[in-house]
């Protein structure tokens, strides 16, 4: 079935006036009449219900990942515990790195909020290709189920790390299904990526709306644009990579091993040109995310709009320039540039950091918990971020690479993401359910995940800095060692138990459903100017589009105009002194 | 029409390119050459294109003009499919393909099934449309 949608003409949403905020309003205008259940899950194309089962399944893979890190660190509570064999350890945390980077955390942010927030944003009806799209969903699940089966072949899963460096990845090495079914997990999940970049950058290059300027867009749309670009710069340098790997385990090329003449070393090169810029691929979604949010919990348009912008597309630009710092040790690559471009790439970072503090700056602030866990992404980031510094230094790397320093490096950048991610979902759950959640269940949530990844990262710095290598199952008897771990532990429960609070919050909220309205946060973009959930094909009208708020602005029409990067008491102030 | 969006790309591909040349010249190490000329070519290509493309409708599209109101787009803006089951017939074909990459080449004759029967049929039901 095709439909022939025309843009809509008028902005007014219903006949009671410009505000439609907390009004309880839900419109069933322009209501699909489609399959229902199975059939609608099977054939949809509508960007909203592939991206609530991106974001489902991907949430679903962040539980099952996470069960094998509560694994992981409770047989790290002992130096020698036999909770699981050394095989089964080496198993889980490559299941835990791969299920947790290529399944939940990517997926989630531009593929899961991103498919359902771009067209909304940007005025469109729905993704530029939507069957692509759905292709691309279909792609993501059964790569994700590709990759769980390895648990139900003889031999197990992949045991090779996350990163798969060659030669512990050869037929010899790894022999069996599990790394193959790893391989071919990561080639549909690949690919499922690739048309996801090229679907978002065909929907905001070609379907805004009238008015909505590149630089009127939402900074969470400019960021998902950005990072559409990088995917299709990373992705196919993964998925040759793949293949070439596979040729090597099964068609007798030798081009990662050294009999033969291969180079074990092209693997890493191929790999982290794809692994760094997807940590900016991974990151860029939650940094819009929380660029959204910051401002309407701070009731100020976003400080310094075109700063952020251009901070992102600098990031895009060095990171490909920086993949080599993951083999500083190898001694092997050109450490003054990889160090140089590193260190650069903390700028533009830092000027994200500086634009969201300068927006919550003089702001009446609201400590919803969609505003709790973007304050929470952007301290434990900076943690993150700065750790990160230190490690772009190779003096620095030398002492520290492969140990637990570069583990809770990651963990802290990782679980300052799973914070934006639940910023997003807290902030956006009313425009995809028409129910709010749980306010009270979700600070609680908030504040055991914030302390947890605290209390599980901050040891991992110090155990680090002991010397304590990663991927270790058992551990020398070192009782400062133990302690740290075992704290560690603590705060891994922590987090554990702060994902259950969230599962217990969307049933409480299913259960005892608060209706949601239009636009519960008096929130600022295009998305919340249609019903909560949106109807089939999105708009039934539109607002003018005069700034990068339009629905605040159609909302609060007596506000003052502000430019970019001014807050409200002053503007407002300042408007005063004029008419005085 | 889409001046900023061709300038992004080609400043990207251009950036590529510097960094790619400093890269080569100095890291005398290939396999990140090649990799970083072949993303000058990603940034340059649809660039370039988009740029053409801008010069030669004028630059007059609603959504480029921030004086636009919303009428001023008012009409079609595209055919889109509202259901299709083709997308997860091609996806269940290609998941078989990847079995049979691990299990057994068997696989791949069910998958290469799916694949041309999901490619028949999708490019039928938009041919039904009419519009695509």
């Amino acid at each position: 079935m095709t439909d022939l949608i025309e843009r809509p003409t008028t902005s007014t949403p219903d006949e009671g006036g410009p505000s439609n905020v907390d009004d309880g309003h839900h419109s069933d205008h322009g209501d699909h009449h489609g399959p229902s259940g199975l059939l609608k899950w099977l054939t949809s194309t509508d960007h909203k219900v592939i991206g609530i089962n991106y974001t489902v399944t991907s949430i679903v893979m962040m539980v099952i990942g996470g069960a094998f890190a509560e694994v992981i660190r409770a047989q790290l509570v002992s130096p020698t515990s036999t909770l699981v064999t050394l095989q089964q350890y080496n198993q889980l945390f490559t299941m835990h790195g791969s299920v947790m980077i290529y399944l939940f955390v990517g997926p989630f942010a531009f593929a899961g909020l991103a498919n359902y927030l771009v067209p909304l944003q940007v005025g469109a009806p729905d993704m530029a290709f939507p069957r692509l799209n759905a292709l691309s969903y279909w792609l993501y699940l059964t790569g994700s189920l590709t990759m769980v089966l390895g648990f139900f072949v003889s031999g197990g899963p992949a045991a090779f790390g996350w990163v798969g460096y060659a030669p512990l990845t050869s037929a010899i090495n790894a022999p069996g299904a599990g790394a193959d079914l790893w391989i071919g997990a990561l080639m549909l999940t690949g690919f499922s990526a690739i048309f996801s970049g090229v679907n978002l950058i065909a929907t905001i290059f070609y379907l805004r709306a009238p008015g909505m300027t590149l630089f009127r867009m939402p900074i969470f749309t400019w960021n998902m644009l950005v990072t559409g670009i990088l995917i299709l710069l990373a992705f196919p340098v993964l998925t040759a990579g793949l293949i070439m790997l596979y040729c090597d385990r099964h068609f007798g090329t030798h081009i990662f091993e050294v009999q033969g003449g291969g180079v074990p070393l092209l693997w890493q090169h191929i790999f982290w040109f794809w692994g760094h810029p997807e940590v900016y691929i991974l990151a860029l979604p939650f940094f819009g995310m929380v660029t959204e949010i910051i401002p309407v919990f701070s009731k100020k348009p976003i400080f310094g709009y075109k700063g952020m912008v251009f901070a992102t597309l600098t990031i895009a630009a060095l990171s490909l320039g920086v993949w080599a710092h993951h083999m500083f040790t190898t001694g092997a690559v050109l450490l003054p540039f990889f160090s140089i471009m590193s260190l650069l790439i903390a700028v533009p970072t830092g000027i994200k950091l500086f634009n969201w503090i300068g927006t919550m700056w003089g702001g009446k602030l609201q400590f919803s918990t969609a505003m709790l866990m973007a304050i929470g992404f952007v301290a434990t980031f900076l943690i993150g971020g700065i750790t990160g510094i230190y490690l772009a230094s190779p003096p620095l790397d030398f002492f520290t690479h492969d140990t637990y320093f570069v583990i809770a490096h990651f963990h802290s950048v990782v679980m300052a993401l799973t914070m934006g991610a639940f910023a997003g979902i807290y902030f956006w759950f009313p425009k995809m359910t028409g129910k709010m959640l749980h306010e009270g269940w979700g600070k609680a949530q908030f504040w055991l995940l914030f302390i947890g990844t605290q209390v599980f990262t901050l040891p991992g710095y110090l155990v680090g800095l002991h010397g304590m290598p990663r991927r270790m199952a058992v551990y020398p008897n070192n009782p400062s060692w133990q302690t740290l771990n075992q704290w560690e532990s603590v705060g891994a429960l922590l987090i554990g138990i702060s994902t259950l609070l969230f599962v217990v919050n969307v049933i409480v909220s299913y259960r005892k459903p608060i209706v949601a309205g239009d636009n519960p946060w008096d929130a600022n973009g295009l998305e919340w100017f249609t019903s909560s959930p949106p109807p089939h094909h999105n708009f039934t009208s539109l607002p003018p589009i005069r700034s990068e708020r339009p629905v605040w602005d159609y909302n609060h029409p007596d506000a003052p105009a502000l430019g970019h990067g001014h807050h409200e008491p002053a503007a407002a102030a300042a408007a005063e002194k004029v008419e005085a | 029409m889409l001046k900023q969006e061709s300038i992004i790309l080609l400043f990207l591909g251009f950036f590529f390119g510097m960094m790619g040349a400093v890269y080569w010249f100095w890291g005398h190490e290939d396999g990140g050459g090649v990799m970083l000329l072949g993303a000058l070519f990603l940034g340059l290509l649809p660039g370039t294109y988009y740029f053409w493309w801008f010069r030669r409708s004028g630059g007059n599209r609603p959504e480029d003009r921030s004086d636009a109101s919303i009428a001023d787009g008012a009409g079609v803006v595209d055919a889109f499919p509202s259901t299709s089951i083709w997308p997860f017939v091609l996806g269940m074909g290609c998941f078989s393909v990847v079995l049979a990459l691990v299990f057994g080449t068997w696989l791949a004759v069910p998958g290469v099934a799916l694949i041309l029967s999901a490619l028949i049929g999708a490019t039928a039901e938009s041919r039904r449309g009419g519009t695509v």
